[in-house]
């Protein structure tokens, strides 16, 4: 059914769209999605890499395409790359509807945008055998359930790591502990968090510690009552917050120029800031963190595969690996990059975790994921994602 | 018509050449052709897509997929006067762009005046290239300077340190967005109220001072009055564009700085519910019907 609304296009018969209202009547969309077959399900990959299309147009995070590690590739392929970073996950599931997906190849989707692409129909399966570094992958990331649905992949996983709570060390000297100082009065118009939905998990984050009467265990699935007072917490904030950063850029100019001393932020605005000798530092506070777990995944009208085969190929690669991780402050998926960080920056691969992804760090990260109408336990109480965003404008108000 | 119909010699008299013959024998043909393409370029490419956007506003999207889903309905008008969260973005939105307007109105009244009856003809030229200098540049470089000029360690805050006052902590407010919009639509009040002065003749400022009325009474009676439509004009610059964008407010507006553009941004770029941001932009175009009626009263449209 959800394909039948797919083939639907704008000025459709009146008679198909009346069809169309009784066929969806019944569904509402809250259905869990992986008992259907996403309908790219059926398409085969590639099984050889071609010669490159001399371009390539990627969607990705802020940072995800490095001068260093970018130069090389495109000097040892020929693949032009042409990068269009977004501030959200959902700005990406956006970009890639709009586009038709003709017009990009590929996408650093996160957890929580992974399934909406592949039942969206926006994504392909893609050949891992292409990918000889797949086989060097931490056992979780090679068929991790955001991106490999009934066997099939939808992507080549590549990084992950926390949300991290970025601070000013002239204000705070000491390291804060709790997530509780972004909801401070006494930061009134100092402190910055993301412009983005998901933020009402950090927040339920905090209240599953803070206030554990409210019964919160995954900060993705809350019932009503829950997210009710997760998002009572953001409007509470709203007035003490100065900006909602959109880009990563945006945050790092305002702690440049000391506009704000504390914030939601990644690790990747923390290294910038520190290499421009600014005064922050970061840290995951006692109530743990939510993070990311990106995956590449290639548009379903790619109009470049071969130079996408030959980038996804190209960042699995443990030297590429090991340099995105320092760069960005994440944790790499292939296991042998450990040792090249090592190489590059002694200490690093106990700092990032890249040893041991099934230690406790990694079970202390609440993944982003979508959130949908269905608990885990099967349940219908769950608030789904379409509310968690008309909630998020009415605390930004 | 044929290169050998241009080549050959014309025979005397008119409607000897068959096409403009053919226009002659039937005098309404000829608008009619003038005429079709830009009517048709009119009602195809700008009503159509207006008329789209409306029929989209009543229909919905599904919450996963966010496939636009063809089902009638008026939920998205619904929300949007229910939920007090729109009616406050519609009432800052609505609330600046008229400050704004007010704003360079009265900042762009004597520049234009004094560029209109005062100034020579060579600070007129001078005047002028000045004003349209800044929309030389970057739209988006004129409001960073502002960012820079505003934000805690900028140029504003480090001028009142150095005279010995408090800083003034306008950098992500409304304060800022008022500020930054003001300056980059003062160009559009300017020309149109420059135009409406230069052509108030000499002869009435004449007959009013024969008449007795001081400088300030001929300007109060006679200049306004005959100005205002020019006023007018420019302020439906202003107001629109102010009520129309989205970029100032997401790069100097502060935690409370949403305008209706935002929502619509959000809703596309990032929610891809285009029939609930179809819905809302309904909104500026409801309230631009109603400005530009009360602006046509006041007899703006024979300023333009």
């Amino acid at each position: 059914m959800r394909r039948g609304m797919k083939s639907m296009k704008f000025g459709g018969l009146a008679a198909a769209s009346m069809l169309l209202l009784v066929a969806c009547g019944s569904s509402g969309g809250t259905a869990r999605p992986t008992t259907q077959q996403p309908p790219t399900a059926n398409m085969k990959p590639q099984t050889t890499i071609g010669a490159g299309e001399g371009q390539l147009n990627l969607i990705l995070w802020d940072g995800y395409a490095d001068k260093s590690w970018v130069d090389p590739f495109t000097k040892a392929t020929g693949c032009k790359v042409n990068q269009h970073p977004a501030g959200s996950s959902d700005e990406m599931v956006s970009l890639m509807k709009n586009g038709g997906g003709g017009q990009w190849d590929m996408v650093s989707a996160s957890g929580d945008a992974d399934l909406r692409l592949i039942y969206g129909g926006d994504v392909k399966p893609m050949n891992v055998n292409l990918i000889p570094d797949w086989q060097n992958f931490q056992t979780y990331f090679k068929n991790p359930p955001f991106n490999t649905i009934n066997g099939v992949h939808y992507g080549i996983s590549l990084q992950w790591g926390p949300n991290t709570l970025l601070y000013n060390t002239k204000v705070f000297p000491n390291k804060p502990t709790s997530w509780s100082v972004i909801y401070d009065p006494a930061y009134k118009g100092r402190i910055t968090v993301p412009d983005n939905p998901i933020q009402i998990a950090d927040a339920a984050l905090y209240l599953s510690k803070s206030q554990p009467s409210l019964g919160i265990k995954d900060p993705y699935e809350l019932t009503q009552r829950q997210f009710d007072a997760a998002v009572n917490l953001l409007k509470q904030q709203q007035p003490l917050i100065k900006h909602y950063w959109s880009l990563a850029t945006d945050e790092i100019s305002l702690f440049q120029n000391s506009d704000v001393v504390v914030g939601a932020s990644w690790p990747y605005q923390t290294i910038t800031l520190k290499a421009a000798g600014a005064p922050a530092d970061d840290t995951i506070p006692q109530e743990g963190a939510t993070g990311w777990a990106d995956t590449w995944m290639l548009a379903t009208n790619a109009p470049h595969p071969n130079c996408a085969y030959l980038w996804a190929k190209w960042v699995s690669t443990p030297q590429v690996q090991a340099e995105q991780a320092l760069s960005f402050g994440e944790t790499p998926v292939n296991s042998k990059a450990c040792a090249v960080m090592e190489t590059l920056q002694a200490g690093s691969c106990a700092k990032y975790h890249a040893d041991q992804t099934s230690s406790s760090y990694f079970s202390t990260i609440a993944f982003w994921k979508t959130p949908l109408a269905t608990c885990d336990d099967g349940t219908n109480n769950c608030v789904p994602y379409a509310q968690w965003v008309a909630a998020w404008t009415t605390i930004k108000g | 018509m044929s290169i050998e119909a241009i080549r050959r010699p014309r025979p005397k008299g008119a409607g000897a050449v068959p096409f403009s013959g053919f226009l002659w024998r039937l005098p309404w043909l000829r608008p009619v052709l003038l005429l079709t393409p830009p009517l048709a370029w009119f009602v195809v490419i700008y009503f159509a897509s207006l008329a789209l956007l409306l029929i989209t506003a009543f229909w919905t999207i599904n919450p996963f997929t966010t496939q636009v889903v063809q089902q009638w309905n008026l939920d998205n008008f619904r929300i949007i006067l229910t939920d007090s969260t729109y009616w406050s973005i519609i009432g800052r939105t609505v609330l600046i762009a008229s400050l704004v307007t007010i704003t360079d109105a009265v900042l762009a009244f004597p520049l234009a005046y004094y560029m209109a009856r005062v100034a020579s003809r060579r600070v007129q030229t001078l005047l002028f290239a000045a004003v349209l200098l800044p929309l030389w540049a970057s739209y988006l470089a004129r409001v960073y300077a502002w960012i820079l000029i505003l934000n805690h360690d900028g140029l504003l805050n480090w001028s009142l340190r150095s005279i010995g006052l408090p800083p003034a902590n306008i950098g992500y407010t409304n304060t800022a967005m008022w500020l930054v919009f003001s300056y980059i639509w003062l160009p559009f009040m300017i020309i149109p109220t420059y135009a409406a002065l230069e052509r108030v003749p000499e002869s009435l400022l004449d007959a009013a001072a024969d008449l007795g009325a001081r400088r300030w009474r001929a300007v109060r009676d006679v200049v306004l009055p005959l100005v205002l439509p020019g006023v007018v004009a420019g302020s439906i610059f202003t107001f629109a564009l102010t009520l129309g964008d989205y970029i100032t407010p997401i790069l100097v507006g502060g935690a409370s700085s949403n305008f209706i553009g935002n929502v619509v941004y959000a809703n596309i770029g990032i929610a891809n519910n285009v029939p609930f941001a179809a819905a809302l932009t309904t909104v500026p175009v409801a309230i631009m019907v109603v400005y530009l009626t009360i602006a046509y009263k006041l007899g703006a449209f024979e300023a333009l």
